[in-house]
């Protein structure tokens, strides 16, 4: 048996059952990063003696039989724009690169509660924001199933991870695709659940309204497996939701009943703007659909075209007031001998912030400027609204929709990076999404000429994550896409 | 200057600090002059990551005051955040109201004269966070968060006052109001009313109108400074306006601070900066929706207001302005005398036991006239001794110091103390004359009309005090007195 070839599922009760060891599945990640990490760049940090110390601990509770958590002894990373106790919090910037939080996420402690190993902290476009992990301030992450491609974005490092098998699973973060889009790029199982569902507290914020944590897995199981653990109101997050309006499930036991009268949506015009391939594997998944018995249904969303450009002024104006707070004075990088305190802000953040983050920041703070105002910010907010009505249309008539998750698959290291907006462009599918606040997932449905895996999406009504799961394992249990790299 | 005509115009802004146990949007309980930067948490330190939480206790406080001020409470209201770059702010923005704030188009009635009072409008009521506060050294700087986060209420009056001693009186009456719903301590001592006076002043010349600039005078503190600093900014604009002739326009509010020790108001900023804070909705926080039951709740908190109680007093127990005014500058003070009057005892001899004797003891004492541990049953059983003569004015100061200490009823007090004043006419006719007998020197200079008449009179009627330990009824004895020296 190969300890790395398992999913979070199975070497859950490996462990439990006495069969496999935690030590030894946690020293074979790190086996595995030694190996290969050098070269695919996941990880910006990792708590070696930390996870084996945990994993021995769960080893000697199993031996004394006593109770662990829903995840004891599962190696899981964690992107580095969520805040641990342990090593530092950086979101890939340079002006966090040795800030250390005071306190763990909310996500982050129900991990631990549930005995997970946390194995490191992953690369991610710096505070999230790209599409190809190009972004970092601090490294560079390639695709483990081709180097020379970019493993998706923002959680670019998270996705390699899984893929590389240099953990089980990774907690993520997604405001307009980051866990979709690289889930697709790498073969893997990537879901951004509702808004509200899993508590952002501690969660480094970028775009407030959109921020959602969800996992990236091996498999759509462990997807289940991990919201389980995660998913729940914190008093401490205004925005989750309370338990009466989302009771939080069992879902990895409900993950395999197979959904009933199921009515999948497409939107056949978004197929123009993929790929060739891509369409391709998206439309033979649907068709593996209608033959286990789904219906489809062919709809419009009249909205869609103006997601990109609603996200681009709603998550920039978020951001650029959530990225204020770093300014050298009261922690984080600040720069050298200023002349006065205002270039204490100015210069610091001159340095350490990156080209990306600096544009999004202007773009957000001349879109909320007065004078421009009800122009961008107030008009972005009312097609977020038209975008919500769209999907509220389609829930009508189907149980979720089917598109693909990335118009294209992994491109090459540096084919974007000096074109912000065909940067945009990539997360065509996956922005609509969190605007609308509802769940999706991205599910590996084929490979292109160059073997590189294809995303399938599937989006659900707004707490609806029970029947979005076992849309995606009925497809998952009838194919074999799934796949690690080397 | 008197030969300007002109007319004052004053609007004010108000930040009172809540009195909650927390701070505005984390757990951080307020607590005043701590080591600094130890009341702070990763919410009030604007942490990566960190998310507010609303204070209910502080929306509720802000309701119950809006509806104190008359305002019409919003039925809906957010969060806004209010974006600018300073040491003191962690976040570099503050969470307050921008559009829909939890009160509007309230007033305010202050007493401008004896009996009389002005209604002045409240533009609004919102809630916010305050801002840390930066300490400077001599080439550095340092900031103590402590106070970040601490829930403050801003209320913004119409430009409707008239006079410096109309602004005080407002800040005054606010005081009063707060501290009567609970919301606030309003202690000055400890920076929890903060006053923001927009001044100027319209002058007629030569058949025209002139409104000169206005000026925003900051970092006011105290009811005096408040008071001093807008009436010394009205002869400096009168002054100015002499001088360059500049009046009032777009773009030409000028910022004052106050300098107390001066007296004297300084320049801050020459031009109103364009100041662009980008409010938008913070989407941390859910918006407020305060319904009819959670509104009934809140409103059922009120209580008669100082004003209105101030007049009741005045109206139905004959009180003078000023004694109702400082039974009503403290709410269970205010209370107490109300419940005192009501169990019986006669208002004027409340008032008097309350603001003479009780107010020294409770001084000293450091507490309120109602905790002095006599209860306004006591205290009122404590006037009907005096009204009947039962004991002296002296000897009821002395008895309600006794009850400070001892559960007793006043009359035991008295009999133990021996303060019971003689009123039988028999037993006193017979002391007094004794004392004339004795002291015939007295008799006479108090018959003959001179100089002396009044201080001998004043030796016998002492002699007779003397005799009876102070427990003489001082009336009896005058007409005894009197009648004795007619007859001599
Ligand atoms: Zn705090």
């Amino acid at each position: 048996m190969q300890i790395l070839e398992l999913t979070c599922r199975q070497l859950r009760d490996k462990i439990a059952g006495g069969e496999v060891k935690s030590v030894d599945a946690t020293t074979a990640v790190f086996e595995q990063i030694e190996k290969h990490d050098r070269q695919i760049g996941a990880y910006i940090s990792t708590f070696k003696e930390q996870a084996l110390a945990k994993a021995k601990q769960v080893d000697e509770k199993i031996a004394a039989k006593k109770p662990v958590g829903l995840l004891a002894g599962v190696p899981i990373a964690i992107k580095d724009n969520m805040c641990t106790t342990f090593g530092a919090t950086t979101c890939a910037s340079k002006i966090l690169e040795n800030f250390h939080s005071p306190y763990n996420a909310t996500a982050v402690e129900k991990l631990l509660a549930a005995d997970a190993v946390i194995v490191g902290k992953t690369n991610l476009d710096e505070f999230a924001m790209g599409s190809s992990t190009e972004n970092s301030g601090l490294k560079k992450t390639v695709n483990p199933h081709d180097f020379s491609r970019v493993p998706g974005g923002s959680s670019g490092g998270a996705a390699a991870a899984v893929a590389a098998k240099m953990c089980f699973a990774a907690l993520s973060s997604d405001t307009g695709g980051s866990i979709r889009q690289p889930a697709s790029f790498c073969g893997i199982a990537g879901l951004k659940p509702t808004y509200g569902r899993v508590s952002r507290y501690g969660l480094v914020a970028y775009g407030s309204s959109l921020d959602q944590i969800g996992p990236l897995a091996k498999n759509v199981e462990d997807c289940a497996l991990l919201l389980d653990v995660i998913a729940g109101h914190d008093e401490k997050d205004s925005t989750s939701v309370d338990e009466k309006t989302a009771p939080v499930r069992d879902w990895l036991s409900a993950v395999n009943n197979k959904p009933q009268n199921l009515k999948i949506a497409i939107v056949p015009e978004l197929f123009k703007g993929a790929d060739g391939e891509v369409v391709e594997s998206v439309k033979k998944a649907i068709e593996i659909y209608k033959s286990s018995g789904a219906e489809i249904i062919e709809i419009k969303m009249p909205h869609f075209d103006y997601a990109i450009a609603a996200y681009y002024l709603i998550a920039t104006a978020e951001a650029s007031s959530n990225l204020a707070r770093y300014d050298g004075v009261h922690y984080g990088h600040r720069t050298k001998n200023p002349a006065d305190y205002i270039e204490v802000y100015s210069k610091s953040r001159d340095e350490a912030l990156g080209d990306e983050v600096k544009r999004r920041i202007m773009l957000g703070t001349y879109a909320l400027s007065s004078g421009y105002y009800d122009a961008y910010y107030l008009k972005a907010l009312k097609v977020r609204n038209l975008i919500r009505s769209d999907f509220t249309a389609a829930f009508a008539k189907a149980d979720c929709i089917v598109m693909p998750t990335s118009p294209t698959t992994a491109f090459k290291l540096g084919e974007k990076t000096n074109d912000p907006l065909q940067m945009y462009l990539a997360d065509i599918y996956t922005i609509a999404v969190n605007l609308a606040g509802v769940p999706g997932i991205s599910i590996p449905c084929g490979f292109d000429k160059n073997n590189l895996p294809i995303g399938l999406q599937i989006i659900a009504p707004a707490f609806a994550e029970e029947k979005l799961l076992q849309i995606a394992m009925l497809f998952e249990n009838k194919t074999d896409f799934c796949k690690t790299a080397f | 200057m008197s030969e300007l005509d002109y007319k004052i115009i004053v609007g004010l802004e108000i930040h009172v600090q809540l009195a909650t146990r927390t701070k505005m949007f984390c757990g951080c309980e307020l607590v005043f002059a701590a080591e600094p930067n130890s009341r702070v948490c990763p919410v009030c330190l604007g942490l990566p990551g960190a998310l507010p939480v609303m204070n209910r206790q502080a929306v509720e406080f802000a309701i119950l005051t809006a509806s104190a001020l008359n305002c019409k409470i919003a039925e809906f209201t957010k969060w806004d955040r209010k974006s600018y770059y300073y040491p003191d702010l962690p976040k570099n923005y503050q969470i307050s109201q921008y559009d829909l704030p939890v009160g509007e188009n309230g007033f305010i009635e202050i007493p401008i004269a004896e009996g009389q009072t002005k209604k002045i409008r409240i533009l609004r009521v919102h809630l916010e966070e305050d801002a840390g506060k930066n300490l400077h050294g001599e080439n550095f700087s340092q900031v103590d968060l402590n106070r970040a986060g601490t829930p403050l209420m801003e209320i913004v009056t119409q430009p409707d006052m008239n006079s410096p001693q109309e602004v005080s009186t407002l800040a005054v009456e606010l005081q009063r109001i707060v501290r009567f719903l609970g919301a606030s301590e309003a202690d000055m001592q400890k920076g929890h009313m903060r006053f923001e006076p927009n001044v100027n002043v319209v002058i007629k010349k030569d058949g025209s109108e002139f409104k000169t600039p206005i000026t925003e005078i900051k970092n006011l503190n105290s009811f005096k400074a408040l008071e001093k600093g807008t009436a010394f900014e009205v002869k400096r604009q009168l002054n100015e306006f002499l001088d360059s002739g500049e009046v009032a326009k777009s773009g030409n509010k000028k910022t004052f601070g106050w300098d107390d020790t001066r007296g004297v108001t300084v320049l801050q900023r020459e031009k109103e900066e364009a100041h662009d804070y980008r409010y938008f909705p913070d989407p941390d926080l859910v918006p407020v929706v305060v319904n009819e039951k959670w509104l009934a709740d809140i409103k059922s908190g009120l209580c008669e207001l100082p004003l209105a109680m101030q007049k009741r007093f005045t109206a139905d127990y004959s009180l003078g302005d000023y004694d109702a005014g400082v039974l009503t500058a403290d709410k269970d003070t205010a209370l107490f005398f109300d419940n005192a009057v009501k169990a019986g005892g006669d208002a004027k001899r409340i008032c008097n036991f309350i603001t003479q004797t009780g107010l020294k003891i409770a001084n000293e004492k450091g507490c309120r006239v109602s905790e002095l541990g006599i209860s306004p049953q006591r205290l009122a059983e404590l006037a009907k001794l005096l009204d009947a003569g039962t004991v002296s004015a002296t000897a009821a100061a002395a008895i309600f110091e006794k009850m400070t200490q001892s559960d007793e009823m006043p009359q035991q007090i008295a009999e133990s103390l021996n303060l019971i004043q003689k009123s039988d006419a028999d037993e006193l006719k017979k002391i007094v004359d004794d004392v004339i007998t004795a002291n015939q020197q007295a008799v006479e200079d108090a018959k003959c009309d001179g100089k002396k008449t009044k201080k001998a009179y004043g030796f016998l009627m002492g002699q007779v005090m003397q005799k009876t330990k102070g427990t003489a009824n001082p009336q009896i004895v005058a007409k005894i007195m009197d009648e004795r020296l007619k007859s001599i």
